[in-house]
């Protein structure tokens, strides 16, 4: 056994960083540009036959002006003022599912194979991204049980967009324009209710069982009638309590000719342990970028693989990556009668696809079932722990003793006792290297956080994390002032005026707007 | 209703880091006594009396105490303006506040016309925000004297309290104080202020009805940049649900509209006349009966096609039978019962719940048992909760 | 399960038996098994085995097959690529690629400003640079494509307007064109603009025609799909606007540092692709899309996408930063007054920072001669190209940023055929454009940037006499 260290004497990086646009310095240059050759120039003749006066760009854009290392030292330093994966334990951004994106394979995007190819080039000169986007379908297929996927969505929302869509075509398609109601939980992503009212459903929302946690069986039963087009949900939801009764729900609403699109977002404790096709599921999505382990990005790249039965094919977004046996060459299908169309542009993120591929490929059927199981004991070992150790932290719906990966839990005790709030421990937690998140809005659980342990934390990592925690809510206790007025070791102090952020005539969302508003400035002259 | 907020937001804001903020503190020593100790007749302030020689202390105060201690922070940078003794005057004092006192208790007890003029004189003195310990009679006292002119928060101290005004703790109530008075929370929502009849309420007979509203700083619980948190505006809600209701509408149905913020947005929105705290009907897109009782509403709804639209009033989450008495079990029959029924909410409201239901006592058991159940309340522009009603 | 000699996996720390013993008592079960049965019922659990493919051991192995697999790419390096239609090839600063990978940036997700201070610093410094590129005073963080991000624009115009109906170009991109249609559906109607003949500009007479006070905006790209410049921006704002209509420019971020920006002929809202600045081609999968407006509220209060914006901290000359109107967002809002204000989530972040990057290391000399540098290529290439007797170049007689359409419809040849041949030149081909715009027939959409020496464009010159069988 390693050993356990709270970091008290950890200090982040603050480097008291100016913007860019105050290093500038007239005349510095960052980088030059291929210049033109002699014959081009010659040939080109006068600018203004190519580029009219009327178009032409009078003044050069106020862009900074900064040497070289300058501008590599500027962010290099903001990266050192932020804590990833890399850097930290990072268990506390619950519903992240911030797990270790194995470098390897970076090295392989990087690659001029993967870095320089054209989406348009001829198929035969991109048989190998082809038939990587291929066998990532087959392998998605084989864990969930769907039976084809596709990786144009850039992100969980937009997954959910895409499903929105294909429900909406598929109930149009079947001449069902009485069908405009999709039913959700409480407890589902936000997006899952948003990107179905784009598509211009109505959405009911179902409320948890208030000792459960589960979508409520009454109200959803209720909420059923010949107008429900759909299902739209998480499960688990975001308390993860696994719902038993999700085939019944997909049961409920075949019977009355909806389909049932599936939320993966929480699927890392159930790979190789629950296959979405056996609960009933017509379409479903994984966050590569989530539960395939590519990094998050700082909000991207992500990609949302979704994937969908046979029945539900020809509404897929075009194209698919298809294998024609006859030539022995992977082709690009874009011949799906009922296609919604694209929902962005080309095939999807290329990176995140091959960062997911190799993932699996190294790990395997027991390898991805080793993720599930470690997610699972690492998230009930952590539980136990809060509650055992944490004062003044409870759990939500304390009724469901264990949950799969990840648990909401509440410091409305701590609140209610100490008067400190779950706001005041995240500010103090980043003084020990951590982060801590809360939860979605709606807060169904007050004073709510979330804490998503994934499978790549040692038992020590997990155990210094609580000792984090436990040691803000003692604090908390004995000295309130101390949590209340942190963070104290983080990158900044404490922002109290919130009118720069909500207040038309003082948010500064550029730097110019900032200059103009708060310095009587311009950008340049 | 508007302009208020504008005018308040400009005295927050105005108020910034260095000025000393104003605020003024309301205590109600005896606060819920009354309904508790069961007063009969006109001995019945003698009982507390009694009861408070022999050592019982006053719950108001303690709970005063509690709140002010959350207030500390601010020590240096707020003046609490307030009355004698133990109506704030003691407590502040105690916890070390400056503190100013601007009137007298008339007469020996303190009274409802205390509370008022206290209130009053507060915004006289330009108090940006007031602090109050009392229950649903304190509540409307404060109401009678400022209106929706100046925001104020409640800790709890009555027995059961229908007001929506109160936080939901002493703790709490100091923390919202906190936040408001740093500038971090800029909305101000309407919050129910119930009346109780308290002399029909010593009888065991509820009549409670909505008296008027009181603004409330609205805790939006901010957190900056996380992946989430903070309620949407409750304005922007209601003008959501107005337009969803407004959409499905038809000319053949008569509409009842029981009071309340939520419900009159709807008709605020057709531009049409309202009253806020009364039960009006709409037939047509136009009024045609405002501020009904029971007997106006029959006699315009019988053998109509109806609807009823209600939402929840007060802290309590009462549906029917706490502030809207006249839609009647009549009422509600004759328009058909449990179907005829549309239920608008914010979310805010559903949330404050915590998970209980919304509730109905239209004193007729049996009705209230057919009533009860799951409804799909509108809580947004094509956005439905399916939510529990139950007798209660 | 059997519990053979198990592997440990060195992602998976705890992934030997000691340790999960150890966890699973303080859990308080006896085998995992009996934890698992305890929260997902038995009956649901998937008992059979997952068909997948052997995994490998070690990170030799995989690196050696995948590499293997990645080879049978060639790339636009190998090939002098002359493919352009919404992902373009520029060339990639070393610092651009640096940042990229940085661990930190690479890994962080959705902290707080206090400790991932320099993400919200690096993403609200991308915005303000390319506050500085368009000339407009907000800019939202990144969105997952132009595609997506036009999308939003028209949603937008509707809901400031209360509006249904827009009107757009036919020569924006056909993948974009798609994207819009799925997008609008079923709120709003899109009405599609002719281009004229001979220019591919905007049709104006058919937009005065079609412009009506039912109609939320007008959107347009520039330069088009097809490579040419909108020189009427002007003219289109001022009908737009006589309606009631807000006008939408899309926009390629390179093109201005020497074009125009769209704020300076009335658009009203801006969005685009940030993928040539400092992001790699990766397939069409490094996209990343953005919104701009005036600091309106009107405006700002319908972007659903974050914005992050500055603000002082309690200490003197120090900056903090945090979401501006962060209850725009659906994470906010569960609905909205008139219709979903959208949704938002993980998109492209990484490519605004690099984006940012980018714009720091060219300055507004880089940018320019970035532009200048283009716009000339192409014209030698056109005026090359031309000498090919039987070609039709430039199709359209305007003005071309860095793409331009070639006509090959006096050949018998198809485009496909011609791009066929033109591999083993080592040339990669433009678009063939027949499928989605089959009034041009037998044409090829061809782009040149700062990355093509005259002697890469005389190789295609050199190369298409032959083919062509010309000269």
């Amino acid at each position: 056994m390693g050993i356990v260290k709270l970091r008290k004497n950890f200090h982040q990086s603050k480097w008291d960083e100016p913007i860019i646009f105050e290093l500038s310095t007239e005349n510095e240059r960052g980088i030059h540009v291929p210049p033109v050759e002699r014959d081009i120039e010659e040939s080109s003749g006068n600018l203004e036959t190519l580029i009219p006066e009327s178009i032409r760009r009078k003044q050069p854009p106020s862009l900074p002006e900064v040497a070289q290392l300058r501008v590599l030292r500027h962010y290099i330093r903001l990266s050192q003022e932020v804590l990833g994966v890399d850097v930290n334990i990072d268990i506390g951004q619950g519903t992240c599912t911030m797990k270790y994106s194995p470098k390897i394979n970076e090295v392989l995007v990087r690659s001029r194979k993967v870095t320089e190819i054209h989406p348009l080039q001829p198929e035969d000169t991109v048989q190998g991204a082809l038939e990587i986007i291929y066998n990532l379908d087959h392998i998605l297929r084989e864990i969930s049980g769907f039976s084809r996927f596709v990786f144009q969505p850039g992100g969980g929302s937009q997954a959910l967009y895409t499903m929105a869509s294909i429900v909406y075509r598929y109930h149009q398609v079947k001449g069902n324009t009485h069908k405009d109601e999709i039913i959700t939980t409480l407890l589902s992503h936000p997006s899952d209710a948003a990107t179905a009212k784009v598509k211009g459903f109505k959405v009911i929302d179902i409320p948890p069982d208030q000792e459960t946690g589960l979508p409520d069986m009454d109200a959803f039963r209720e909420a059923i009638s010949e107008r429900t087009a759909g299902m739209i949900i998480c499960n688990p939801e975001d308390t993860e309590i696994f719902n038993p009764h999700i085939k019944e729900m997909t049961s409920i609403i075949h019977e009355v000719g909806g389909i049932c699109a599936y939320d993966q977002a929480n699927a890392n404790g159930l790979l190789g342990i629950v296959r979405s096709i056996d609960l009933g599921f017509d379409l479903g999505f994984y966050n590569l970028h989530k539960t395939f382990s590519s990094p998050h990005g700082c909000g991207g790249p992500g990609l949302g693989a979704v994937g969908v039965i046979k029945e539900l094919e020809s509404f897929l977004p075009i194209p698919v990556v298809d294998y024609d046996e006859s030539g022995k060459k992977y082709y690009l299908n874009f011949d799906l009668p009922n296609t919604i169309g694209k929902v962005r542009e080309f095939y999807g993120s290329f990176p995140v696809i091959l960062r997911a591929y190799a993932w699996v490929r190294v790990l395997g059927e027991e390898g991805l079932r080793e993720v599930a199981k470690v997610s699972i004991i690492n998230n009930n070992y952590v539980m136990k722990k809060i509650l055992n150790e944490v004062k003044g932290a409870s759990i939500s719906f304390p009724k469901t003793e264990y949950r799969v990966s990840q648990v909401r839990y509440s410091f409305k005790k701590l609140a209610d006792e100490a008067g400190v709030t779950v706001e005041d421990v995240i500010r103090r937690i980043t003084d020990f290297g951590f982060h801590l998140w809360t939860s979605h809005h709606p807060w169904i659980v007050p004073e709510p956080f979330t804490i998503e342990p994934t499978e790549s934390y040692s038992k020590d990592d997990l155990d210094e994390y609580v000792e984090g925690l436990k040691t803000i809510t003692q604090e908390a206790y004995e000295n309130p002032e101390r949590v209340k007025n942190a963070p104290f070791n983080s990158v900044i102090h404490k922002i109290q005026d919130m009118s720069f952020f909500e207040d038309p005539e003082k948010w500064a969302p550029t730097w110019r707007v900032y200059l103009r508003k708060h310095r009587n400035q311009e950008v340049r002259k | 209703m508007g302009a208020h907020m504008e005018s308040l937001f400009e005295k927050a804001s105005q108020s910034g880091g260095e000025k000393i903020k104003k605020i003024g503190l309301i205590v109600n020593p005896i606060a819920g006594m009354g309904g508790r100790v069961g007063l009969k007749g006109t001995d019945g302030w003698d009982i507390v009396e009694k009861a408070m020689k022999l050592g019982a202390k006053p719950w108001s105060e303690e709970r005063a105490e509690r709140m002010l201690r959350t207030l500390l922070p601010l020590l240096k940078e707020i003046k609490i303006f307030t009355y004698p003794g133990e109506m704030g005057e003691n407590i502040a004092k105690k916890l070390g506040y400056d503190v100013e006192v601007i009137g007298k208790i008339e007469g020996e007890r303190i009274s409802a016309e205390d509370t008022r003029r206290a209130a009053r004189e507060m915004t006289r003195k330009g108090c940006e925000l007031i602090l109050f310990v009392g229950g649903d009679g304190t509540t409307r006292d404060i109401y009678d004297a400022v209106g929706l002119s100046v925001p104020v928060i409640g800790v709890p101290a009555g027995v059961k309290m229908y007001s929506a005004v109160f936080a939901t703790g002493p703790e709490r109530c100091g923390e919202l104080a906190v936040k408001y008075l740093r500038g971090m929370i800029k909305e101000l929502q309407e919050r129910e202020v119930m009346d109780i009849d308290e002399e029909k309420y010593r009888n065991g007979i509820f009549a409670v009805r909505l008296y008027g509203y009181l603004m409330v700083p609205y805790d939006k619980r901010y957190v900056i940049g996380g992946k989430s948190p903070t309620g949407i505006s409750e304005k922007a809600n209601q003008e959501a649900i107005a337009v969803d209701i407004i959409e499905n509408m038809d000319d053949e149905t008569y509409y009842i509209l029981g009071p309340g913020t939520t419900t009159k947005m709807i008709l605020k929105k057709m531009e049409v006349r309202y009253s806020l705290l009364g039960v009006d009907i709409l037939y047509r897109r136009k009024v045609v009966g405002l501020d009904l009782n029971e007997r106006d509403i029959l006699r315009i709804i019988t053998g109509k096609r109806t609807k009823i639209i209600i939402s929840p009033l007060g802290g309590q989450g009462y549906l029917l039978g706490r502030g809207n008495q006249q839609i009647s079990p009549s009422v509600i029959m004759s328009s058909g019962g449990k179907k005829s029924i549309i239920i608008v909410a914010t979310q805010q409201k559903i949330l404050n719940l915590e998970g209980k239901p919304f509730l109905v006592d239209t004193n007729d058991p049996l009705l209230d048992r057919q009533l009860s159940g799951w409804y799909r309340v509108i809580t947004g522009y094509r956005e439905r909760w399916m939510y529990r009603v139950e007798y209660g | 399960m059997e519990e053979r000699k198990r592997k440990v996996y060195p992602y998976i720390p705890n992934s030997y038996e000691d340790v999960q013993e150890e966890m699973l008592k303080e859990i308080g079960v006896k085998s995992f098994k009996e934890l698992l049965d305890k929260i997902i019922p038995r009956e649901l659990q998937y008992q059979g085995s997952l068909n997948l493919p052997k995994s490998f051991h070690s990170e030799y192995e995989l690196k050696r097959f995948v590499e293997g697999v990645l080879s049978k790419n060639k790339t636009c390096e190998e090939y002098i690529c002359f493919l352009g239609g919404g992902i373009w090839p520029h060339y990639v600063p070393a610092i651009c690629d640096e940042i990229a990978s940085r661990g930190e940036f690479l890994t962080a997700y959705a902290g707080e400003p206090y400790e991932d201070h320099g993400r919200w610093q690096a993403l609200f410094e991308y915005e303000s640079l390319m506050a500085e590129l368009l000339d407009m005073d907000v800019v939202s963080i990144p969105i997952y494509s132009w595609g997506h991000a036009a999308g939003t624009s028209l949603r937008m115009s509707s809901r400031i307007t209360g509006r249904k109906e827009v009107l757009v170009v036919d020569t924006i991109s056909p993948e974009r064109r798609k994207i819009v249609d799925n997008y609008m559906e079923p709120y709003i109607k899109i009405r599609w603009i002719k281009h004229d003949a001979e220019s591919s500009q905007m049709d104006v007479d058919e937009l005065k025609r079609e412009l009506s006070d039912k109609v939320a905006a007008v959107y347009f790209e520039n330069p088009s799909y097809l490579g040419l410049i909108e020189t009427q921006g002007k003219e289109i704002s001022e009908m737009a606007h006589e309606k009631g209509a807000l006008v939408i420019v899309g926009i390629d971020p390179s093109s201005l540092g020497i074009l125009e920006p769209p704020s300076h002929y009335g658009a009203d809202i801006v969005c685009g692709e940030l993928q040539p600045l400092g992001n790699h081609i990766n397939f069409g999968g490094s996209l990343a899309g953005f919104v701009a407006t005036r600091d309106d509220e009107k405006f700002v209060k319908e972007i659903p996408y974050r914005i992050f914006g500055i603000a002082h901290t309690t200490m003197p000359e120090e900056y903090g930063f945090g979401d501006v109107a962060f209850e725009r967002t659906s994470f906010m809002v569960r609905e909205a007054p008139s219709e979903a204000k959208e949704f938002v989530g993980t998109a492209s972040a990484l490519w605004g920072v690099v984006a940012g990057v980018y714009l720091s290391l060219m300055g507004p000399k880089g940018m320019q001669e970035l532009g200048e540098g283009i716009v000339k290529r192409v014209n030698y290439a056109i005026k090359k190209l031309s000498q090919i007797s039987g070609l039709k170049v430039p199709r359209f007689h305007s003005f071309h940023f860095k793409e331009f359409v070639v006509d090959f419809n006096s050949f018998t040849l198809s485009v496909e055929e011609i791009n066929r041949r033109l591999l083993d030149y080592g040339i990669i081909g433009g678009i063939d454009l027949s499928k989605h715009f089959p009034e041009l027939g037998n044409s090829a959409l061809y782009c040149v940037t700062e990355i093509h020496t005259k002697e890469d464009i005389d190789k295609l010159y050199n190369a298409l006499s032959e083919i062509l069988g010309v000269n």
